[in-house]
């Protein structure tokens, strides 16, 4: 099959949801069902840019924001599933928008407990009970570990990262690489750390954790499944990154990765091309997994001045690209998330295959971006988390109404906040929904 | 051979800029005359970041050359210069929020333009804001916050500073993910900078220099 007839094909079992056990799903009502695939058709016809949908879809992208107005504490949200659950829900009920992404954002907070996670910190382990979690950008990957990354990354990742970010997983640095398994011969030999406590304590740990995580994904799983049987689509099929946000966000961290590109250009180009069919790999299985085309791609260390063009060229954009094509070729519909401005890198990233990509815009020019980046692909946004949390309902409305003329313009446009928001008044959240259904109709 | 390491510095060669230091070091050279050629190299660095011929990468490489240089030539340091600065800044990223890349580019930009920074680290509370500013009566403070949750923090913290009887004594600027010129409203701070540069040219526009 041609990239085209896989995403059609895909957007085609979007159209046919079954239960699990395969059968069709049944939906709760007729107007649920007609509800649940006017908006797959209406999110087809923006991705695709081939025919302008019946009016602009409009998407709620939240991290905090269902579990806050719904009066929790972060750390509820982050401990209690069933109120998560029950908040979101609700949170889709009020608003009402096309599609969400699933009620995943808080995640199950016994779980990286159960692994002494240290590359966050979240409430009650660092955090006030009323605040989100927040990264420790850290060197978690020495200067020195490239050729280890580049020659094995399984390897390296188990070895030596899982066991620096995930207090529980030290016994991982004591195991030999699978790949020593090969006949007879000294196969068991492979398997002695098996037999040593501190490995032990390690898969202790692992199946405790994996307990938990089955345990919350149960429960955000099973809203997930009851939503669209309520006419709402949960579009997001999984998540994967570009190889420089790879290496920047989580591995050498944004000063360890600045200084490798004047230190050792070639090692850390050489990694990210390694990670290349690793992350094109990551969303092609979540996505097969999950029956969602709709791979979501976090953008960070390429925004405007993280990095001069020449940088962003050589360094940020060949092989995020490469992921992207990668994806497409698979089916996949790449779903990047432009965090910040990323006004001065239109012009290039524009270069991507027509109707096979959707955006999320922050900060960036919604009218500059549809002049470039939207020719060939479809942009969601971009109202701001400041607008949502403290402008009015008019303000918000205005603002939608200058992005449905301009983005919105011939299609390819979706509604949607800018930034994952916590805070924000309700009544904003609920008036650029409600002025998109009503405004965004296309004549 | 100073106007070399001012140069060479500038330019971000970093074994040329060792390799001068050293030799300097081992002819005698005074270590203090060093290192105020570093301090002008970086100045010219800080001018191309505004200038926009250098990013974010080009300004941590430049601090982690200098210091290596620090550590080169601290050992050999017998008096303290006293350096002329062209007045005080209070930065720090505001209550409840952990983030620190954007607030450390901001004190790295103020300090090598020559002013004198106190950084308060991350997750500061108001009344450490209000401390310090009566401490060393700085005319300028930075808010810093990535997360919305931040808003209120800037909030609470510029109200501390009027409680305390501060506010016209200071020039209040904010920055950071989703920090806006709606959001400077709403805390009722001064001003909103997008990015280094214009932390930079807000606190010269207050000071002067």
């Amino acid at each position: 099959m041609t990239a085209d007839e896989k995403q059609e094909a895909q957007f085609q079992k979007l159209l046919t949801p079954k239960d699990p056990e395969g059968n069709d799903l049944k939906f709760q009502s007729k107007e649920a069902e007609a509800t649940y695939k006017a908006s797959i058709t209406r999110i087809k016809d923006a991705v695709q840019l081939k025919k302008t949908p019946d009016r602009v879809p409009v998407t709620l992208l939240p991290s905090m924001f269902p579990f806050i107005n719904a009066g929790m504490t972060i750390q509820e949200a982050m401990y209690d599933y069933d109120k998560t659950v029950a908040a979101f829900r609700k949170f889709i009920l009020e608003y009402e928008p096309d599609m969400h992404i699933g009620a995943a954002h808080a995640g199950p907070g016994k779980f990286y407990e159960i692994l002494d996670y240290k590359l966050y910190k979240w409430p009650g382990h660092g955090i006030a009970p009323e605040y989100s979690y927040q990264c420790v950008e850290g060197e978690y990957m020495k200067a020195e570990e490239y050729d280890l990354l580049i020659t094995d990354p399984s390897f390296y990742f188990r070895n030596f990262y899982l066991p620096r970010v995930f207090g529980a997983l030290e016994g991982f640095t004591m195991l030999p690489p699978l790949t020593g398994i090969l006949e007879i011969y000294g196969v068991a030999f492979n398997f002695i750390p098996y037999a040593l406590p501190p490995v032990q304590g390690t898969f202790k740990a692992l199946f405790e954790a994996g307990a938990e995580a089955l345990k919350w994904a149960m429960a955000i799983g099973g809203l997930n499944g009851e939503l669209t049987t309520l006419g709402f689509p949960n579009i997001l099929g999984g998540f994967t990154k570009g190889p420089f946000d790879v290496i920047g966000d989580t591995l050498r961290g944004t000063r360890g990765i600045m200084l490798d590109m004047y230190r050792q250009p070639d090692k850390l180009l050489k990694a990210m091309e390694a990670l290349v069919p690793i992350m094109i790999g990551m969303g092609i299985g979540a996505s097969q997994q999950t029956g969602n085309p709709q791979i979501f791609m976090p953008l960070h260390k390429g925004a405007d001045g993280f990095l001069s063009d020449e940088q962003f060229k050589k360094f940020y954009w060949p092989t995020f690209k490469a992921v992207m094509v990668g994806l497409i070729e698979g089916g996949c519909i790449p779903f990047p998330a432009l965090e910040g401005h990323w006004g001065s890198r239109l012009k290039v990233i524009q270069d991507i295959p027509r109707g096979k990509t959707m955006w999320m815009v922050d900060q960036t020019d919604m009218a500059k971006a549809k002049e470039t980046l939207g020719k060939n692909a479809c942009l969601i946004g971009n109202v701001s988390s400041s607008m949502l949390r403290l402008s009015t309902p008019d303000e918000v409305k205005a603002y939608c109404k200058k992005l449905i003329d301009t983005a919105g313009k011939g299609g390819g446009f979706i509604m949607g906040n800018g930034a994952f928001f916590d805070e924000a008044k309700p009544e904003n959240v609920k008036a650029m929904v409600d002025f998109t259904k009503e405004y965004g109709v296309y004549k | 051979m100073a106007k070399d390491l001012v140069k060479t510095l500038a330019d971000l060669k970093e074994e040329e800029v060792l390799e001068i230091v050293q030799n300097r070091l081992n002819a005698g050279d005074d270590p203090l005359r060093i290192l105020d050629d570093a301090r002008r190299a970086l100045e010219i660095v800080g001018k191309r970041f505004s200038d926009c011929e250098y990013f974010i990468p080009d300004l941590v490489y430049s601090g982690e050359i200098l210091k290596r240089i620090t550590d080169m030539v601290k050992p050999k340091i017998t008096k303290t210069a006293e350096m002329k600065r062209l007045g005080k800044v209070v930065v720090g990223t505001v209550a409840g929020d952990i983030h620190d890349i954007g607030k450390d580019i901001v004190v790295f930009m103020l300090d090598v333009n020559g002013f004198e920074v106190f950084d308060l680290g991350i997750d500061v509370p108001a009344q450490k804001f209000v401390d310090k500013i009566k401490e060393t009566n700085s005319k300028v403070v930075g808010l810093s916050g990535f997360l919305t949750l931040a808003f209120d923090s800037m909030k609470e913290t510029v109200e501390a500073i009027k409680k305390a009887g501060l506010r016209d004594k200071v020039k209040i600027m904010i920055g950071g993910g989703q920090i806006d010129d709606l959001v400077k409203g709403f805390a009722g701070a001064d001003a909103y900078g997008k990015d280094a540069m214009e932390a930079f040219k807000l606190a010269k526009g207050w000071i002067g220099g």
